[in-house]
């Protein structure tokens, strides 16, 4: 077990980035970083099997197009973690802000509080890739919009209406949503259709709460215990009604 | 029943004396406009899009096809089209889609500029015996060079970043696999190879059979970041962000899910017949400011190796847009005029968004050199780039290179149908169908297309000898080779070319 430990003060991103994968290529299992003060593009484009523990706030797009290692951040994070990611973990303890997700076509992040607009925006899967998003405080609006697949779960800790604004799986043409409780209707995206679960659907959300609950010290218990609905797809092609050919 | 039928579009008529019921028309033709009945040969005009598959392959030239064979009454302002239009909106209630580039008939700019040649006072270069620079590279150039001397040795202090060396300004634009075949790419790949200049994979991913190709690749993001990850990233030559695109500016795209076959849902890493729809922003980024947030993470992500292009549609405030993108640390700018072709888009759209590639770089260049950052990207115009001499004006009018679309694919037989949007194309090229997409042999369409970038750079360097000019860079921006003929006053001001006689 190699542990390297960088300290990012007053560190510009592109070295900071030049540190972490020196330590990668020379073989770091654990790498922590200290001080992160607002550093975008953390582990941008980074491959291995590398835990990363980052103490402080990153910047934007943490972790974008990473593939394999696993991110634990100690502080909020910026915009879009995991944007466009390919595989791997980003474990956030504390909010993200706007587009957590982005287009994510692999691994998994777990965010112990609230997320911004646009959660999960256009997230898709293939084949044996499949991302997840958990998020354990509520989501603004616009959550899983154009999503292609994927799946994400909103357990709203705090709040028994999880996600209270629109445009929820506007455009979803792939993948599903599970919310602790209920949505209203009048908050549904364009495309999207509210069901209830099914066994397979608790299946899934089971070991996903106690993985969340493990990371960050909680009882699973209730929120396994607690009511869920899902959102997915009325249809495969949402825009499809609207065009005719010349 | 109260709109009926409209007047097909085609009339086919075989000359059954020259005919040998060879069958060649029906075996070719995916449409199903030919049959065989009673020893004779068939047809069903109205299924015709005049793809000309049929009239290429008859060895008697026993076919003809005759355009709008039904008249409607005639009128200037209710032409046929934009009645056909209503009537299918009346029955359909819905938006319009249409294949290739726009079709109203809109002054063309390139073919109101004329180019320069010496006279006496300064004598013209004949190619043949004078060494031609066309060689072009794509990329940053620093504002000034830093060195020190040592002993009579110079060496360069100031750091450069990556370009893009072009043997001739002439790249194949961005098409996607799914909106064209495999061979269609593979054609492509061969041709840049051959001529040392690029090709854009579009927003499909990058099919792995074209890896050894992808030195000459620039590999796109788009909205929809389909078939991106690292790995793809890595493998261009370039990465360019589209943002828009000019034959439909400001709206995505959709793939339909009958076009993702097993090997579109593989390279583009989405599942079997799923839509793929791009959305009309990158939802990462709302703003200039963040664009740079998108450069900076791609260029992070490849370790700042690979120059960054970001792709616009050319619009109304192109020039101000292009400053800002200038600043994003950018590498190139590629503008696609309104000409730009496409598989499908809005009819709306693709006929009436955006504005010509000629004013756009015009003001682009103008626009970067009076901020005094034209040296921080450079310049790529595309979207109805027709010939060589199209090349030579543009360049002139301040862009360091051009992206071909439907030229190229015209080079392997497209007869712009524009019918890429049934997926039926029966040269190969914009369908999935394998025994269609067999009819292409990439070796053969890839030297056809690499024939016509030989042929267009030695026009290039023809039309530069004659004008007294050995290098493109000295061509590039030099509006003084170029006059407006027929232009009114305030386009040439845009231009800032001067009228004929002038």
């Amino acid at each position: 077990m190699k542990t390297v430990t960088i300290d990012a003060e007053n560190l510009h991103y592109t070295p900071l980035n030049q540190k972490i994968r020196t330590a990668v290529k020379e073989g770091a299992d654990e790498i922590i970083i200290e001080h992160v003060m607002g550093q975008r593009f953390i582990a941008d484009g980074l491959r291995g099997d590398v835990k990363i523990t980052i103490h402080g706030v990153p910047g934007g797009d943490l972790g974008m197009f990473m593939s394999g290692p696993t991110c634990i951040v100690f502080g909020n994070c910026d915009h879009a973690p995991g944007n466009t990611m390919d595989s791997g973990n980003i474990i956030i303890h504390g909010s993200a802000g706007d587009a957590v997700a982005h287009s994510m076509r692999g691994g998994k992040i777990f965010v112990r509080d609230d997320i911004g607009y646009r959660g999960g925006i256009h997230m898709k899967q293939y084949m044996e890739k499949r991302p997840v998003l958990v998020v354990g405080g509520i989501s603004r609006a616009f959550l899983g919009e154009y999503m292609a697949g994927g799946f994400i779960l909103v357990l709203g800790r705090n709040s028994p209406r999880p996600i209270s604004e629109r445009g929820v799986g506007s455009g979803i043409h792939g993948g599903k949503i599970v919310i602790r409780g209920d949505v209203d209707d009048h908050y549904l995206g364009v495309g999207a259709r509210k069901i209830p679960i099914n066994e397979d659907d608790k299946g899934e959300i089971i070991p996903l709460i106690h993985e969340y609950a493990s990371y960050f010290g909680i009882d699973p218990d209730p929120l396994i215990a607690d009511s869920y609905v899902k959102i997915v797809p009325s249809s495969s092609r949402p825009f499809a009604a609207k065009y005719t050919w010349e | 029943m109260s709109i009926g039928s409209v007047p097909s579009k085609f009339r086919i008529s075989v000359d059954h004396d020259q005919c040998m019921l060879c069958q060649r028309c029906i075996e070719n033709c995916p449409y199903g406009v030919f049959r065989m009945e009673n020893d004779r040969i068939h047809v069903n005009s109205r299924q015709c899009v005049a793809c000309h598959r049929c009239i290429s392959m008859c060895p008697r030239d026993a076919i003809d096809i005759e355009e709008r064979p039904v008249d409607y009454r005639s009128h200037p302002v209710w032409t046929p089209e934009v009645r056909e239009a209503i009537y299918n909106q009346a029955r359909t209630g819905r938006i319009i889609l249409a294949g290739m580039g726009n079709a109203v008939d809109y002054p063309i700019i390139f073919d109101r500029l004329l180019l320069d040649a010496c006279q006496v006072t300064n004598p013209s270069i004949d190619p043949l015996r004078e060494p031609m620079e066309l060689r072009t590279y794509l990329g940053k150039k620093p504002s000034k060079i830093e060195y020190t001397k040592n002993n009579g040795d110079i060496c360069l202090k100031t750091v450069l970043v990556p370009n893009l060396q072009l043997e001739t300004p002439i790249m194949i634009g961005h098409m996607s696999y799914g909106a064209i075949s495999l061979n269609a790419q593979h054609s492509l790949a061969r041709a840049v190879k051959a001529t040392g200049t690029f090709m854009g994979t579009g927003e499909g991913g990058l099919h792995e059979s074209l890896y050894p190709y992808q030195s000459h690749i620039i590999v796109q993001v788009a909205s929809g970041r389909f078939g991106v990850d690292i790995n793809y990233l890595e493998r261009g030559a370039a990465i360019e962000i589209k943002i828009g695109q000019g034959a439909k500016p400001g709206i995505g795209g959709h793939l339909p899910g009958g076009k993702v076959c097993a090997d579109v849902s593989c390279t583009r890493m989405i599942p079997l017949g799923s839509d793929a729809i791009s959305p009309a922003p990158h939802h990462d980024i709302y703003s200039i400011e963040d664009l740079k947030q998108l450069v900076k993470s791609l260029k992070e992500a490849t370790q700042w190796k690979k120059p960054v292009f970001v792709k616009i549609a050319a619009v109304h405030n192109s020039a101000a847009i292009a400053a800002g993108i200038a600043r994003s640390s950018a590498d190139a700018v590629v503008i696609d005029g309104f000409r730009g072709g496409t598989g499908a888009a809005p009819k709306v759209f693709r006929d009436h968004v955006g504005i010509p590639i000629e004013a756009a770089i015009a003001s682009v260049d103008a626009k970067l050199r009076s901020q005094g950052i034209r040296n921080e990207v450079s310049l790529i115009a595309s979207g109805g780039i027709r010939e060589s001499a199209d090349v030579a004006k543009v360049i002139a009018l301040g862009a360091d290179a051009v992206y071909i679309g439907t030229a190229a694919l015209v080079a392997m037989g497209c007869r712009v149908c524009g019918t890429c949007y049934r997926g039926l194309c029966p040269w190969g090229i914009a369908t999935q169908r394998p025994d269609l997409v067999s009819r292409l042999n990439p070796e053969v369409a890839g030297k056809n297309v690499e024939n016509l970038i030989n042929a267009w750079t030695l026009e290039l360097s023809e039309l530069m000898g004659a004008a007294g000019i050995n290098s493109i860079e000295s061509l590039r921006g030099n509006r003084d080779r170029l006059r407006g003929y027929l232009l009114d006053e305030a386009i040439l001001k845009v231009l800032d070319v001067k009228p004929v006689g002038a």
